[in-house]
């Protein structure tokens, strides 16, 4: 049953975004986080809405995906919206014993909820129509200019990729010491916070210790096959731009341009 | 035939220490140990648990480095820092733990990454893990979670993963150890197919007497030393001594050792089924 588990939130289909290559859609994520913070007028977040409604139709992943993402945050969501609503000074238009609405609390705080929920939106687009491989794969090659300034970008990669590798395998693992520590005695079910976190150091410390043999292990056959770090390293998936990924990158630049020319030019 | 591998009086010894670093205890893991491995051949290493059966093999990829002695893999002295990639690249191994030696999150990325570390081009990496995937019957997986499978069929992509790299010889640490019947009998199948169709020397580690039976020769290890050496016909006729090496004999061997002690006319060593029958009727 574990096994089955997916990663990230991958949704299996075939469309024109699942096709763009990897670093195309991190860029565009991070265009689209960035431009939502350079609108300041309800036209610009029309815009905003209306890029997002195309690229979610584009990638034909249900929309119901993109709310699942969004119910994580709806405590986050409640409090900003709250606070904002209730406690910006300004013009009041309805209050009652400490609590009262301005004009502009109402204006903050819609946006505030409406730049949360799509920034969430956005980033789920990503991480539905890219599998945490070919993630890891365009961070590695996206960010190869970190190189650079020694941040070691081909590592990190690997250890995401070994992680995402292991977490299954760990998961079961897990399963099958809780039921050993069941099987014993241990008592996981308890409502008392307290004795809930007392019961998962039996759990905990057989899970680190056989993590680090694992890692052990793994070291050890990864030096077996000839692993030497990133130099010289082939690819046998290789990323390569196509012809899609230019018009992804237009796409983008349009939007950003867009978003920067409503932001300076229109003033309601 | 050339001798693709040779140790010459290996040593290994593990050295103890305490917090300070001082020195606690040496025990000695391998201890004089020469043999040759021809091209082609199939080697079975056996020995009890402690025997330094496992040390012996991590020198052949030069993960150990001998204390006294030289190892050398297809020529090359395996302690020579500049050999280490191509002794690696010569001499494959295959670990105990399926789960913890499959690096990728799918079966062909897998058996790619050892190509990808030897900087072959993308376009032979795909045709080398065709290849080996085909050569250990696991194609029709290559889309596949290594989670997805059974042990016996990570232990084959594990295999293939080696193979890909072209190895000339491939030492297996006890390949089979956590596995049931059935995958056991499928790597081992795997295992004698490489050997006879592909030609690569295998040196097969294990405790399990049955897998030996189709090798060329047998080392049996005890103490860190070679205790027997030899075909396996002549191994398994020394039962009493075997014995004496906490090792069992394969149970048609025993059987039929114990009907000669009993006075039937049967030759020594005798190892598989068909064998005995043969020789009763």
């Amino acid at each position: 049953m574990i096994r089955d588990i997916t990663l990230g939130q991958y949704y299996s289909t075939e469309s024109v975004i699942h096709r763009l290559d990897p670093r195309v859609k991190l860029v565009g994520t991070l265009c689209y986080i960035i431009s939502l913070f350079l609108i300041k007028n309800p036209i610009g977040y029309l815009v905003a809405a209306i890029f997002l409604a195309m690229v979610i139709w584009l990638s034909r992943v249900p929309v119901k995906f993109m709310i699942r993402g969004l119910k994580a945050i709806v405590l986050l969501l409640l409090i900003a919206g709250f606070f904002n609503l209730f406690f910006t000074p300004g013009e009041p238009l309805w209050s009652w014993k400490a609590l009262t609405i301005t004009k502009e609390g109402i204006v903050t705080a819609t946006t505030m909820v409406l730049r949360l929920m799509f920034l969430i939106m956005g980033s789920s687009v990503m991480t539905l129509t890219t599998t945490p491989n070919n993630l890891t794969d365009g961070m590695e090659k996206g960010l190869g200019f970190l190189k650079l300034i020694k941040v070691p970008v081909h590592e990190i990669a690997m250890m995401m990729s070994i992680a995402l590798r292991f977490i299954p395998i760990l998961l079961e693992e897990t399963d099958k010491i809780m039921k050993a520590q069941i099987a014993r005695g241990a008592d996981f079910e308890s409502k008392n916070l307290i004795k809930k976190a007392k019961a998962l150091v039996p759990l905990l410390v057989p899970l680190f210790v056989s993590a680090f043999r694992r890692a052990n292990d793994l070291a050890l056959a990864m030096e077996a096959r000839c692993y030497r770090g990133g130099e010289g390293r082939t690819k046998m998936k290789p990323l390569i731009y196509k012809k899609r990924d230019a018009a992804g990158y237009l796409v983008i630049l349009l939007y950003l341009v867009v978003c920067i020319y409503i932001g300076r030019v229109i003033k309601l | 035939m050339k001798d693709i591998l040779t140790t010459e009086n290996l040593t290994f010894d593990y050295i103890r220490r305490d917090d300070e670093g001082n020195v606690e205890g040496i025990t000695t893991a391998v201890d004089n140990v020469s043999l040759d491995v021809k091209e082609g051949e199939f080697i079975a290493i056996l020995g009890a648990n402690g025997s330094g059966k496992s040390t012996l093999a991590k020198h052949i990829n030069a993960i150990l480095y001998p204390t006294e002695g030289t190892v050398y893999v297809d020529g090359k002295d395996t302690s020579d820092d500049k050999n280490l990639w191509d002794v690696r690249q010569s001499a494959g191994m295959v670990f105990q733990n399926p789960d913890n030696q499959i690096i990728g999150q799918i079966v062909e990325e897998d058996v790619g990454f050892g190509p990808e570390n030897l900087g072959v081009p993308t376009k032979e990496i795909w045709e080398r893990v065709e290849e080996s995937l085909k050569a250990v019957h696991m194609y029709e997986y290559r889309k596949k979670s290594p989670n997805r499978l059974s042990g016996g069929q990570k232990q084959r992509v594990s295999i293939a993963g080696v193979l890909a790299m072209h190895p000339k010889c491939i030492v297996l640490d006890e390949p089979t150890a956590m596995l049931d019947p059935s995958g056991r009998k499928e790597v081992i199948r795997a295992i004698r197919a490489l050997n006879d169709v592909e030609k690569i020397t295998v040196i097969l580690i294990t405790h399990y007497m049955e897998e030996t039976i189709y090798a060329d020769r047998i080392f049996v290890m005890d103490k860190g030393r070679i205790a027997m050496e030899g075909t396996p016909k002549e191994v398994f006729s020394k039962v009493e001594k075997l014995k004496r090496l906490r090792l069992d004999v394969p149970q048609v061997t025993l059987l039929a050792h114990e009907l000669k002690k009993a006075g039937l006319p049967l030759s020594d060593g005798i190892l598989t089924t068909e064998e005995l029958i043969c020789q009763l009727s």
